[in-house]
């Protein structure tokens, strides 16, 4: 498995940038999902105690990558998680389904090393590609 | 890009520069400033002036910088007829702004005490992360505060009947409806009332003297008397539920544009027709975001007068707790402006620019019609802040619109290279100014040399005519999250 993602310093003023790669979709998702909380807090210090499962779907899998980042920050505020493993099925029929189990615990801010707070997922230079060597990239800036 | 001078503090740049642009872009600054800036702003504020609708000019205020679709400092005004609405031209924390208090206590009864107090606010304020506020509501509530506001936090006892008349729109704007809002939002927002947020947002303890007061009948009239005067100023905003609602409208719009034959320069710059389903939606959605940042800010005062009042074994009316005034600078209006000699209702979006009326104007509360509205302009947490006035040209110059605070002029990371969380603190406490921080990476990123000038800034707009300097406002202690 080769997922990983770079976070790309001074590209823009005041948020968060990175990079995700994956040899595939899922694994693409799998390290989007985990560069988003490492922005917000230091995810080894997070225990996967509880256990969430996320399934959306979009014909397009880039808004389906702005969708799971989405709904990733809305449950970092409605159920107070960090989560930081994330285990994505990802299938193409007509559209794109993903089915995700993510675990994480609640949000201690004597323990996990608070970062920045992740306010929405933007379109700015939002871009999921596949390389010519059929992996997967996808840029993306966080708004916090 | 061609940019040209129309005076010292004004720059333009024509049509021409760009395919599309329907009206000249202009950008308030000194020619340090401009200089400064970097060029997403020009970018970004030449691909406004090309949404359908836009009147006059699209504005860039002196602290402006990148954002996402409009820069922040951006201002732009659309006929409602044709024009659109655009979730980029208010930001994602729709309503962040800012609310200054007033109290009766100088630095010489606050200094033996601020350690104590900043420790009660810190656990009565919470920020960061994760943060839950102590309001607890039933997500049914919810609906009541985003379509009353202010006026839900005063009928449960979290407010004065006279903080309704020193908050912007009274704390409350028209037209909210519950069911244009999704339930994402209220689980995101429910458990955050009273709770200020991260990054650049803050609770700030601050000091007016008399040689930083500009103009000393004006700032009587704002309840400022200088002698080292104890003030209290808030940044903050709509926390997840209006980051929600700014998500899924531009969700919304991004395909809803095919629809209308929109096309943008750029996908934050997603938008609608004003008046079609979407448009009205959003805008009404908008309107109980708006609200909440209010209702927000108004239980974040509450919870201010209750630590004074606990430390100071002192009523806070007593203390003289009053609000000074409340600014959104992330939201859009409708408001009536001239345009080719008659009185026309225009949508103005504001992103990282506050609305600065003059005396006379109707908006205006009673209590400082004659004077103008005030601005309250936040700074970073080294340098201080600002209350400055709105003016009457204002309403010709910039559609009633001025700066909201520095703006940034370095990255996070460039911040966070340059100092410590912790180093930065204990330099701040040798200049006088205590320091609260959930995160400390998260402090240092808010250093003040990651800031523009802010008293560049206020100038700038001061000599333009648009705002007047009132009070320059030092720090003494800070919370961030």
């Amino acid at each position: 498995m080769t997922q990983s993602y770079t976070f790309l310093e001074d590209q823009v003023i005041s948020d968060l940038v990175f990079e995700a790669t994956g040899d595939t979709p899922a694994e693409l998702f799998q390290a989007a999902g985990l560069a988003l909380f490492e922005g917000m807090a230091d995810t080894g210090r997070v225990q996967p105690r509880i256990r969430k499962e996320i399934r959306l779907k979009h014909a397009q899998i880039d808004q389906l990558l702005y969708d799971w980042l989405s709904e990733l920050i809305y449950l970092k505020d409605a159920a107070g998680l960090l989560f930081k493993e994330f285990s994505v099925q990802l299938n193409q029929n007509a559209e794109w389904n993903l089915v995700a189990t993510v675990r994480g615990e609640p949000i201690d801010p004597k323990r996990h090393g608070l970062r920045a707070d992740a306010k929405a997922v933007t379109y700015h230079q939002f871009d999921v590609v596949q390389t010519e060597t059929g992996g997967w990239k996808a840029r993306v800036v966080v708004d916090i | 890009m061609q940019i040209n001078k129309i005076t010292d503090y004004l720059w333009e740049i024509p049509p021409t520069e760009k395919e599309g642009m329907r009206v000249p872009a202009r950008i308030y600054a000194s020619e340090k400033l401009l200089k400064e800036m970097d060029q997403g702003v020009f970018e970004q504020i030449t691909n406004v002036a090309c949404l359908p609708g836009i009147q006059k000019y699209a504005l860039c205020m002196p602290d402006g910088h990148w954002g996402y679709g409009f820069p922040i400092g951006g201002v732009a005004a659309f006929s409602l007829n044709d024009g659109v609405i655009s979730p980029g031209g208010i930001g994602f924390d729709i309503n962040c702004g800012m609310r200054l208090i007033r109290t009766d206590l100088t630095l010489a009864d606050v200094q033996p005490r601020l350690k104590d107090l900043l420790n009660v606010l810190f656990n009565k304020v919470p920020a960061g992360v994760g943060a839950k506020g102590f309001v607890k509501i039933e997500k049914k509530e919810m609906a009541e505060v985003m379509t009353r506001g202010l006026n839900w936090c005063i009928k449960k006892g979290y407010g004065w009947a006279q903080d309704r008349d020193r908050v912007e729109g009274g704390g409350c704007l028209p037209g909210g409806d519950a069911s244009h809002v999704s339930a994402h939002a209220v689980e995101r927002g429910v458990g955050q009332l009273g709770t200020l947020g991260s990054g650049n947002h803050y609770l700030e303890i601050q000091v007016a003297s008399n040689e930083n007061i500009y103009d000393e009948r004006l700032a009587r009239a704002l309840g400022i008397f200088g002698r080292d005067q104890v003030v209290i100023m808030v940044h903050c905003g709509s926390r997840g539920f209006g980051h929600q609602i700014a998500t899924d409208y531009l969700r919304v719009f991004d395909s809803a544009m095919k629809k209308y034959g929109i096309t943008v320069r750029d996908r934050q710059l997603g938008c609608a027709p004003f008046r079609s389903p979407e448009g009205q939606a959003y805008l009404s959605a908008m309107a109980c975001a708006a609200n909440m940042a209010f209702a927000n800010r108004q239980v974040i005062t509450h919870r201010i007068r209750e630590a004074f009042s606990q430390v100071f074994n002192e009523d806070a009316e007593r203390l003289g707790l009053e609000t000074v005034y409340d600014v959104a600078h992330n939201v859009a209006k409708v408001e009536t402006y001239e345009i080719n000699g008659k009185p026309t209702e225009l949508l103005v979006h504001r992103k990282g620019s506050t609305r600065c009326f003059g005396p006379g104007r109707t908006e205006v509360p009673t209590l400082y019609r004659d004077w103008g509205q005030p601005v309250i302009v936040g700074g970073s947490m080294e340098t201080g802040s600002y209350l400055c006035v709105g003016t009457q040209k204002a309403e010709t110059e910039t559609f009633g619109s001025t700066m909201h605070g520095s703006g940034r002029t370095m990255s996070r990371h460039a911040a966070k290279r340059m100092i410590r969380g912790t180093d930065l603190q204990r330099r701040m406490e040798e200049h006088g100014i205590l320091v609260k921080a959930v995160s400390m990476s998260g402090l240092a990123e808010e250093a003040g040399a990651a800031y523009k000038d802010i008293s560049e800034v206020v100038d700038t707009m001061d000599a333009v005519g648009v705002s007047k300097k009132v009070v320059q406002l030092k720090p003494i202690a800070n919370i961030k999250g």
